[in-house]
């Protein structure tokens, strides 16, 4: 791959107390392509997205948008770079309503200022008549809704803005084989968009499927380094999760 | 958040395949459950009393003596929903109503040399009680939000702090009396008058009306389901019959004849054979209802009311969204801050002087009300007018005990346990609800 990468996280560190929860971690990301991150619960795999989704800031290390040093100290920063994220645990507002968590913080207006409901309902219409035909509960509270309905809710905050860069912690953690298969497929159609996709997840099989390369996390360090999904089994993705050590033979 | 509070009032309308009569109102459960226990307190005093309770002129007291804790709650919403609390705004009124008071007998005519009864006196010194109130309650929202000392600790010093900074300002002197522009704001001494009222009355009812049309018609215009014509209509005439209700009266309470005779005396005229005047609305009440008007528009159609009841629903998310919360928190201190000072104004205009003790356990009040109003500590779910309704509430049940002979002791035990039930009931409605 000789163009540009969409994003460069180099030798990133963050620490917590006296616990490094990433130390000196390098990944990158393409355009159209998904990297998974795989590691067992607190290996470091959420704490490094969050330094790109600006929830932490890191220690040290740098950060390359396009090619270009970016700044991010904050969530706003990571929007401004079109970077979205869904969050393992949704961050969703529980007692507003769907339209008001697809906007939050981006609220349409109208000329007087005032927040334009209306529109942000039909928006929000739409772009759930995409992701979930079946979904009804506009005025609901999202704390009213099913654990996929809440999902799809997350993930069309996230397509909605046109990102360019996708962070997706866990997202099928909490759904049904259905829900996870339409997960997939948004995955493979945002893709096919030209959309860098992250993956945190601890399926092994499904990060075989879904991504292109994969990272593996352990004890806040890579593991060796990003690996073509294509030239290990879901074997060795395990071995290196468990036994924290790359297979030999695989070009790291 | 549990699901305790997956149902928000103002934001919520289950979605029904059948709907009866009822439904079709789309009516809010929980505002016509105050209402209800509301107008029970009514007929129970009025009954008891003889029918004194419900008389024009014990509706207008009661309407004067709610203001002042009634706008401080609509502040104290913002502050719960944030999870939050605010113990420092009976001090805060203090402070500020302390401030006012030396402004326009002092301190304006030492420096400015203004006369006493200038006519700018009383705007100047409501001007420097508004910047205090707001000054004082952004800095405990800094101290809050960006040094994260808890806002129990924060307000529980404050309210020690503004109490005796009241009391320091004044050397602990009643201060009065105060300029009679600025009395206007207390209640009697400043009413629109039988003409102005129903001026008033047409206006209300139009923007009501207008409001109506205008949600029906947006919602109409996206193509969303509506409820059908004569369920609005239904909707609209309560709302008109309230407005003119409340009018009619508030104009039934005609000034005593003895009154009319001395502010004609004051006059240099003889009060004419057979001359009748009402007091109408009360300035004060106005004051309120555009403080509740805004501060509903600020809850449900501003970004700021978006982030406050977003961030009380999960801190986190609200985080995540890009939303300063910090800041939020200043920006809420604040208004509270503003709003201590406005009711000060009132307070202070009402008993026509400033005393060392105005605001005491008014902090308490003010939670009640709100809490009363459907305000949950657990953060995200509040709305503006039940905390007026709150505050409606608590003051009916303390001067209805009061017009019924109840000894004090037993009027403070009763206010108390009203609150505790409240939030039983609201718990368990919450409950029944959510789980359906």
């Amino acid at each position: 791959m000789a163009e540009t990468p969409l994003v460069e996280l180099n030798d990133i560190s963050i620490a917590f107390g006296g616990v490094r929860a990433v130390d000196h971690v390098s990944v990158d990301l393409y355009p159209g392509e998904v990297v998974g991150l795989l590691g067992h619960n607190g290996a470091g795999k959420s704490t490094l997205i969050k330094c790109l989704s600006g929830a932490y800031r890191m220690d040290s290390g740098e950060i390359r948008i396009n090619g270009e040093k970016a700044e991010i100290t904050n969530p706003r920063d990571a929007r401004a770079y079109n970077i979205e994220t869904i969050y393992q645990t949704l961050a969703l507002a529980d007692n507003l309503d769907a339209a008001a968590n697809l906007f939050l913080g981006r609220e349409l207006t109208t000329l007087t200022g005032l927040m334009d409901e209306g529109a942000m309902e039909a928006e929000t219409r739409k772009v759930m008549g995409r992701l979930n035909p079946h979904f009804q509960k506009f005025s609901s509270p999202v704390s009213a809704l099913s654990g996929g309905q809440r999902q799809s809710v997350a993930i069309a905050r996230a397509v909605y803005f046109n990102a360019k860069i996708l962070i997706m912690d866990e997202p099928t953690a909490a759904l049904g084989p259905q829900e996870t298969r339409m997960v997939a497929d948004l995955i493979g159609e945002l893709k096919k968009q030209g959309l860098g996709i992250f993956l945190i997840d601890h399926d092994v099989h499904q990060v075989k499927e879904l991504c292109d390369r994969a990272a593996v996390m352990k004890n806040g360090k890579l593991v060796g380094g990003v690996v073509n999904v294509e030239d290990v089994t879901t074997d060795d993705l395990l071995g290196m999760i468990i036994a924290g050590k790359p297979p030999e033979g695989v070009a790291a | 958040m549990t699901d305790t509070a997956s149902k928000d009032t103002d934001a919520t309308r289950p979605e029904t395949a059948k709907r009866g009569v009822f439904a079709s109102l789309e009516l809010d459960m929980r505002l016509l459950g105050m209402i209800g226990a509301f107008i029970l307190i009514a007929l129970v005093f009025n009954s008891l009393t003889g029918g004194r309770f419900l008389t024009p002129r014990n509706v207008f007291n009661l309407t004067i003596q709610t203001v002042s804790v009634a706008i401080m709650a609509t502040g104290m919403v913002f502050v719960i929903v944030t999870r939050h609390i605010d113990l420092s705004v009976g001090s805060l009124l203090a402070t500020t109503s302390a401030v006012m008071a030396m402004l326009q007998t002092e301190w304006l005519l030492q420096v400015f040399g203004l006369p006493l009864g200038h006519p700018a006196l009383a705007w100047l010194a409501i001007a420097g009680g508004l910047i205090v109130g707001t000054a004082i309650g952004a800095f405990n929202g800094w101290l809050i939000g960006y040094l994260t000392i808890p806002a129990f600790i924060v307000t529980l010093g404050g309210l020690l702090i503004w109490r005796n900074v009241a009391w320091y300002t004044t050397n602990g002197q009643t201060i009065g009396p105060l300029d009679e522009t600025f009395q206007m704001f207390g209640g009697i001494s400043g009413t629109l008058g039988t003409t102005w009222s129903w001026v008033f009355a047409v206006v209300a009812v139009g923007a009501a009306l207008y409001a109506q049309w205008s949600a029906r018609r947006t919602k109409q215009g996206h193509g969303f389901p509506v409820k059908p014509l004569w369920a609005e209509g239904a909707v609209g005439a309560l709302i008109v019959a309230a407005i003119l209700g409340f009018i009619w009266t508030l104009t039934s309470y005609e000034v005593p004849q003895r009154v009319l005779e001395r502010d004609f005396e004051a006059r240099g005229e003889v009060l004419p054979e057979g001359y009748t005047a009402a007091y109408g609305l009360p300035i004060s009440v106005l004051l309120l209802i555009l403080v509740a008007l805004v501060m509903t528009i600020v809850a449900r159609r501003t970004r700021l009311g978006r982030y406050i009841f977003a961030t009380g629903g999960n801190p986190d998310a609200a985080e995540l969204s890009g939303i300063n919360t910090r800041l939020l928190t200043v920006k809420i201190f604040a208004i509270m801050g503003f709003l201590c000072a406005l009711s000060a104004v009132v307070a202070s205009a009402r008993l026509s002087f400033h005393s060392n003790d105005i605001g005491t356990l008014d902090e308490l009040r003010v939670i009640a009300a709100a809490v009363i109003g459907g305000t949950a500590l657990s953060g995200g779910i509040g709305t503006i007018y039940g905390a007026i309704l709150g505050a409606l509430i608590m003051q009916s049940l303390q001067s209805g005990m009061a017009m019924v002979g109840v000894d004090a002791p037993f009027q403070n035990i009763v206010v108390g346990a009203v609150l505790i039930l409240a939030v039983l009931i609201d718990i368990i409605y919450r409950k029944r609800t959510g789980a359906s």
